[in-house]
């Protein structure tokens, strides 16, 4: 196949024959540019390509096209309002970035969050997890030819978009968990559409393995390619499935747990022959065992409150806002002014479904934040690109990348 | 200057030790240890941090602008040993006059792209980077957004 034949790929620059005539005896180099509208670049990344006929060169991620300053941003909203950003940085896994932000505020804050939040937590970013790893297999399948899968895929993920959408009243940019808790409480009937979407997906995880699994297609396509050595990717700041598809058994939500994890039962699943497929076998294994949380979060879920005891930042009830004068008051506080959260700095981090989040929240002790920076797992792993692709065929680029699972909005922030 | 809490900390023994010129302060707050480094002594540190320490992982690198206080600029670093399931925070203040510092991508490579961030948002220059462009922002953008004396709204002139 020709670079002119990929969509998407333009040919940017090439010796002619008149310029060099000993050009046919040796490989043409060239220079592609890939992106970033390439439909396989979920989203808008740019890969500069430097090839000697089918073969990489050498190579250069150019991002930043998604950039919106949005830590910028959080310095001129309240600590509350901040939450709304959030979302909109990983775009396909909300309510991981939410859940991050809020503990970091949390732990400057130091309030007790009670079980019953807690538990909502964890299910809800599980079912978060299986939403992107849902979108990652079925975009990933269609990159590399398998069409059905997708269909399959979004299938399940319409059903995880209409929970969050019951939960929240948003199906994308939830919002839900707020500093204190969370934003409503679970709503009627939750139980019973939760329970009934999980007891399926696990035979539904069934189907797309016997799609793709034992698919010889998809094994040659993926089987020994994108192979980058653990020491390399632990040096570029690669995080998540990758490290665990290379045999690192890391997961902060077994090393350093949040919001009661270390109370349920799962497994870190891990492989060790760091290829395009094992990594689709790590974050299959892991869609099981979140399957699996999901479970023992609805079985468990504690009763109780979805705020903490906080008076003075969370919002009162409305009942108690009409009645109460002192409610009243803490009312009109917190929308006008919001609260001041005490003087320091926390780095929190947790495991979304592409790797280690971290919030670096940085309080002066008024009601803003100093500074929020994040660090989002697929600006790490990005960078693991020229490393990864280097020396491969341009035809296993799109595996390879595809098996990284990165948001742009995430790495661009 | 070092609290005895901060000391007691093996790697804090450890790096003083090895290095006890480059430890400015440090605290333990929170839960999370930071440790202040002086800005000269940081690939020295870091070096020493990764090599001897285990710390194999860079998590990420900012920076922080006390405008108008000076020396204004805090480049933050924070390192993570997965084997020690421990994470440690180094800063470095920096002056605006000679907002520089070392870059530590021999140390870990993927300080590459954070220190490319910091300096695109912040304008901290590091020395001896292999590639120290702009990374969100086009080439030709003038100032450096994250600022605290860039604004938030309002149009280019």
């Amino acid at each position: 196949m020709g670079a002119g034949d990929i969509p998407g790929v333009t040919v940017v620059e090439t010796e002619t024959a008149e310029q060099a005539p000993e050009l046919d005896a040796r490989p043409r180099r060239m220079t592609l540019n890939m992106g970033p509208q390439h439909p396989s670049t979920h989203g808008v990344l740019r890969l500069i390509l430097d090839l000697d006929g089918e073969t990489i060169v050498a190579s250069q991620p150019d991002i930043g096209y998604l950039h919106t300053g949005i830590e910028k941003e959080f310095e001129v909203k309240n600590y509350q309002q901040g939450v709304t950003l959030t979302d909109r940085i990983d775009y396909l896994a909300p309510l991981s970035n939410n859940l991050c932000y809020c503990l970091a505020v949390e732990k400057l804050l130091a309030i007790e969050i009670p079980p019953m939040a807690q538990w909502t937590r964890v299910m809800l970013t599980e079912l978060t997890r299986l939403n992107s790893h849902l979108v990652w297999l079925g975009t990933h399948a269609i990159d590399i030819g398998a069409m059905s899968v997708f269909l399959y895929c979004f299938r399940e993920r319409e059903d995880i978009l209409r929970i969050f959408e019951m939960y929240s009243g948003q199906r994308m940019m939830t919002s839900y968990f707020r500093i204190g808790g969370l934003a409503l409480e679970p709503p009627r009937g939750w139980q019973k559409r939760t329970k009934s979407f999980i007891d399926v997906f696990p035979s539904r995880v069934d189907e797309y393995e016997e799609l793709l699994t034992n698919n010889r297609i998809w094994i040659g396509r993926t089987q020994g390619v994108g192979r980058i050595s653990l020491e390399d990717m632990l040096d570029l700041g690669v995080t998540g499935p990758m490290l665990r598809a290379a045999g690192l058994k890391w997961d902060m939500r077994k090393s350093q747990p949040y919001s009661s994890y270390e109370k349920l039962d799962f497994e870190v699943p891990t492989r060790t022959e760091n290829d395009v497929y094992a990594r689709y076998l790590v974050r299959i294994e892991e869609m099981r065992q979140s399957a699996r949380i999901v479970k023992q979060a609805l079985e468990g879920m504690p009763e109780g409150r979805w705020t903490a005891d906080a008076p003075h930042i969370v919002l009162p009830d409305r009942e108690k806002m009409k009645t109460q004068m002192e409610a009243l008051i803490y009312h009109f506080k917190i929308v006008t002014e919001g609260f001041r959260v005490p003087a320091g700095e926390v780095y929190q981090t947790i495991e979304s479904p592409r790797g280690e989040v971290g919030y670096y929240v940085v309080s002066d002790g008024t009601a803003n934040p100093y500074r929020v920076h994040v660090r989002g797992p697929s600006f790490g792993n990005l960078q693991a690109v020229p490393c990864m692709i280097q020396g491969t065929l341009i035809a296993d680029v799109i595996a390879s990348i595809g098996s990284m699972d990165f948001v742009l909005g995430d790495a661009d922030r | 200057m070092i609290p005895n809490e901060v000391q007691a900390f093996p790697v804090v023994a450890a790096l003083l030790n090895s290095a006890p010129d480059a430890l400015l302060g440090g605290k333990f707050d929170r839960g999370e240890l930071t440790l202040e480094i002086g800005a000269e002594h940081i690939l020295g540190v870091c070096a020493f941090l990764k090599h001897e320490q285990n710390f194999v992982r860079l998590s990420t690198i900012t920076a922080l602008d006390w405008y108008p206080e000076e020396p204004r600029f805090e480049v933050v670093y924070h390192l993570h040993s997965p084997e020690r399931n421990e994470r440690l925070r180094l800063k470095s203040r920096l002056a605006e006059a000679n907002a520089e510092i070392d870059s530590v991508t021999t140390v870990w490579r993927g300080a590459n792209w954070y220190e490319r961030e910091t300096f695109d948002l912040f304008g901290v220059r590091f020395r001896n980077h292999p590639d120290l462009r702009r990374i969100m922002l086009p080439e030709d953008w003038e100032g450096y957004p994250l600022r605290k004396d860039y604004p938030v709204t309002g149009n280019r002139v």
